[in-house]
């Protein structure tokens, strides 16, 4: 049996309510990391990026898959339980992969009247700690720390404000969030 | 005991149960039927299905009787009803020059091929009440004659053969859907025209008629009005070939303007469109003189400031659905910002005085 | 007690799955950026606009099983519009409901913020009639989105500035309204300027859902939010100069019932929950019966 059928939500309206609670909460508190369960996606997809598409994306969301996440398998997994389309990073609601492999600069950040209309990013990483950035800003009581593949991006980032993407960290099961109006620092 | 403006859950069912009894009234008079509502107030249930935006007749005709014939009330049970409903896929564009035909007018034209065809009109008849339709069992019979047998194409294709009309191409691009998406200005005439045919009849009624007494002038003409059922069709993918899913009773009217002409465009004549579920004459025509002078951008015409130019003002406003709903909701309890108001009223009323007083004793 | 049930014959928390991604969707981009209006494709809901149906899709894209709600309309549990709303939610998401604040994980609220200080983890939904700050100064939502894109906010600093003028005093005393992050001018709803100090440093996840007008927007836990004021006119929070005849508190926004034909009138905590909470504990005031003294 192909294996696209299989790793969805065997319950989507409440395993999908409870993966938006995580989603939400790691949004609204950056640094803040949350499990992303129920979701079972083909190699290399990790558990919470598969969740976090199952949640969020449908036929109104293309996504843009970073090539070492462009394989028939995990299109074939996507297209199955979301039927999103896949596009170029240009047209990319979500867009997904390892941080080395995004273009992020071809990624939409919005427009100054809908700054809404930004990619939101997945990427998927190896580890979420230890840390290696302050975090300042919305969500954030004081200050916090957490994981990121650098810093100098998410400055830069911050600066377009309100424009800007946004980011999921997922590894494994875990995901971590960083809006763009997160002010980030080296540690 | 402080309770006020407190119902609560009891009082909330006592309503609703006394309703309930008003809806039914007396009960020595017989209750109406579903299909009663549907076969005799059928242009009710049409405007219901109109406003709805969901052609079921028999579900319209259940919504007028729960909602004891207010038709607001009964568009909104609809509608709350079809968000509901799973979206299987669009239809292929329905051809209403194929119409199966019960009235087709046009006031251009004396006569064309396929004919004048009155239908079941009210046009010409003398409003005199009409007592006979106190009795009951009183059903008249109309003159039947065989089906017209000749096409009627569009008449105001007829103008364009000879190069008069203004060009209109043809789109196969899927049109927006403003119950799938926000609103956004400035919005595509197909937007336009799917916020006016689900838009309310009075609104769009006194929008039409502001026109035609000035505030945004078009000149319009019926060209034609034709009322008849069209089959809907839908693409299978999986048979690779249209199949017919059932018919709709359709009004579609489409206006002739004269126009003279802009800095873009030549001397011809422009068009108006209206297309409306049912039998829903007003409407259709309504809708294509507002259609018409919603366009006086895309023709270079002149900005008059007149409201029914105004596409902003005409789209957020024609919904009688959430107007009634917003209208309706100062009804609720706002005893907290009252409270807030009264506070900054009495402040600024003790400033005042005490500021007249102060002025007073300097004198 | 036997957790509830919601009716099978509905999908849970009544929306359908994609509406609900949707509106997700939306909550999500609205954490992004605060205090910006995020555009949605509001569905019609069977309660009509205007009553609560953009705070009612926001609150059943958020709800899980295990949430306890919790609605407010005017800080009270029992007023009908809330009951209505409470009872929707029972059945449809088969949620437990709650009137205590503490208890509560989400809280749609109309018109108030409780009284007694939110907590991580919680969710406070606001019912919103005209999201759109600007709105009665500009009606038209074409301007009012450039002049958001552009920050250009000199049209309503005119207005608090015309007020102080001919007032002595900034004429807004609900629905006042706050910059973001030193960036967007939000409408906080109609809540009581008593309230709007609430709304900055807050814990908890703050969404605000206006139905009718399609907009979505939101405050994440420890925003910073201030009302508008000049130097010279600060901004004042304002409550009546009384304190709560039931529970005696001097700090809550209380409402004022009159009591008789004669003038007379009480006041009392318009939050019910804080004010009974209060009772409980054993604080009284002016007009709390003899016996409980």
């Amino acid at each position: 049996m192909s294996t696209h059928l299989t790793g969805g939500f065997t319950d989507a309206p409440t395993q999908s309510a409870r993966a938006f609670r995580t989603v939400l909460e790691a949004l609204a508190r950056p640094g803040q990391i949350g499990t992303l369960a129920g979701a079972t996606p083909p190699a290399p997809l990790s558990p919470a990026a598969g969740a976090l598409l199952l949640t969020l994306a449908d036929q109104t969301t293309p996504v843009y898959l970073a090539p070492l996440h462009d394989t028939a398998e995990i299109r074939g997994w996507i297209t199955f339980h979301t039927g999103a389309p896949f596009v170029t990073p240009e047209e990319a609601v979500f867009a997904l992969g390892h941080w080395a492999e995004l273009p992020l600069s071809r990624l939409s950040a919005g427009t100054a009247e809908y700054p809404d209309r930004a990619a939101s990013v997945i990427v998927e990483t190896d580890a979420l700690a230890p840390a290696n950035a302050r975090l300042t800003g919305p969500g954030i009581a004081t200050q916090t720390t957490a994981r990121l593949p650098e810093t100098a991006f998410f400055q830069s980032n911050r600066s377009l404000f309100p424009l800007g993407l946004d980011f999921y960290f997922t590894c494994g099961d875990q995901v971590l969030g960083l809006p763009r109006s997160t002010r980030v620092e080296a540690l | 005991m402080y309770v006020a403006v407190k119902g609560g859950e009891r009082a909330i069912e006592a309503a609703h149960d006394w309703l309930a009894e008003e809806r039914r009234g007396n009960p020595e008079v017989p209750e109406l039927s579903i299909a009663q509502i549907r076969e005799q107030m059928a242009l009710a249930v049409n405007r219901v299905m109109a406003e709805g935006s969901l052609y079921d007749p028999d579900l319209a005709a259940l919504a007028i009787k729960q909602a004891r014939g207010d038709l607001i009330e009964a568009v909104f049970l609809i509608r709350a009803y079809r968000t509901t409903l799973p979206r299987f896929g669009g239809s292929v564009p329905v051809e209403t020059d194929k119409m199966a035909l019960i009235r087709r007018i046009s006031a251009t034209f004396k006569d064309a091929p396929g004919g004048q065809v009155l239908g079941p009109t009210f046009d010409y008849t003398h409003r005199l009440l009409d007592f006979k339709l106190m009795a009951e069992g009183a059903a008249s019979q109309a003159q039947t004659r065989d089906a017209a047998p000749e096409p009627a194409p569009h008449i105001l294709q007829l103008l364009d053969r000879d190069g008069l009309m203004e060009p209109q191409p043809r789109h196969d691009s899927t049109p927006p859907d403003l119950t799938r998406a926000p609103l956004e200005l400035p919005a595509t005439r197909p937007l336009r025209l799917q916020a006016l045919t689900r838009g309310d009849e009075g609104f769009v009624l006194s929008m039409a008629y502001s026109t035609q007494r000035g505030y945004g002038r078009t000149h319009a003409f019926v060209g034609e009005l034709r009322i008849g059922t069209v089959a809907v069709e839908m693409d299978i993918p999986e048979l690779g070939f249209a199949v017919e899913i059932g018919e709709v009773e359709l009004t579609e009217c489409e206006t002739v303007n004269q126009f003279t002409g802009s800095k873009t465009e030549p001397p011809q004549f422009t068009r108006g469109y209206g297309l409306v579920f049912g039998q829903s004459e007003r409407k259709a025509i309504s809708m294509s003189l507002v259609d018409r002078a919603l366009r006086w951008k895309e023709l270079g015409e002149e900005d008059t400031g007149a409201p029914a130019q105004d596409e902003e003002f005409v789209l957020y406003h024609c919904d009688n659905i959430q107007a009634t709903g917003f209208l309706e909701h100062i009804k609720l309890p706002h005893y907290v910002d009252f409270q807030s108001e009264l506070e900054l009223i009495r402040r600024l009323r003790a400033e005042a005085q005490a500021t007249a007083a102060h002025q007073e004793a300097a004198e | 007690m036997n957790a509830p049930h919601h009716d099978p014959d509905y999908n849970f928390a009544y929306l359908d799955e994609q509406t609900k991604r949707m509106i997700r969707r939306a909550i999500l981009k609205g954490i992004a950026v605060p205090g910006y209006q995020v555009p949605f494709a509001s569905r019609e809901m069977p309660m009509p606009y205007g009553w609560g149906t953009g705070g009612v899709q926001v609150t059943a894209a958020c709800l899980v099983p295990e949430d306890r709600l919790k609605v407010i309309d005017q800080g009270a549990d029992d007023t009908t519009n809330a009951v209505s709303i409470r009872r929707f939610f029972q059945r449809t998401a088969g949620v437990e409901a709650t009137e205590k604040t503490t208890e509560a994980s989400v809280i749609q609220t109309r018109h108030r913020i409780p009284e007694t200080p939110l907590t991580e983890g919680q969710i406070l939904v606001y019912q919103v009639p005209i999201p759109e700050p600007l709105r009665f100064l500009e009606p038209r939502e074409s301007e009012t989105r450039r002049m958001h894109a552009l920050a250009d906010y000199g049209l309503m600093h005119v207005k608090l500035y015309e007020d102080i003028a001919r007032h002595g005093a900034i004429a807004t005393s609900y629905a006042y309204p706050v910059e973001v992050e030193g960036r967007y001018v939000m409408d906080p709803s109609p809540i009581p300027k008593f309230d709007n100090p609430k709304l900055g440093g807050n814990p908890a996840i703050q969404l605000f859902g206006a139905g009718r007008e399609q907009r979505i927007y939101a405050l994440p836990p420890y925003t910073a939010v201030r009302s508008l004021d000049f130097e010279d006119y600060p901004f004042e929070p304002s409550k009546a100069n009384h304190d709560c005849d039931l529970c005696g508190a001097s700090g809550s926004y209380l409402d004022e019932v009159i009591t008789d034909d004669q003038g007379s009138r009480m006041f009392v905590c318009s939050d019910t929950d804080y004010c009974e909470t209060r009772r409980n504990a054993g604080h009284r005031g002016r007009l709390s019966p003899e016996e409980a003294r």
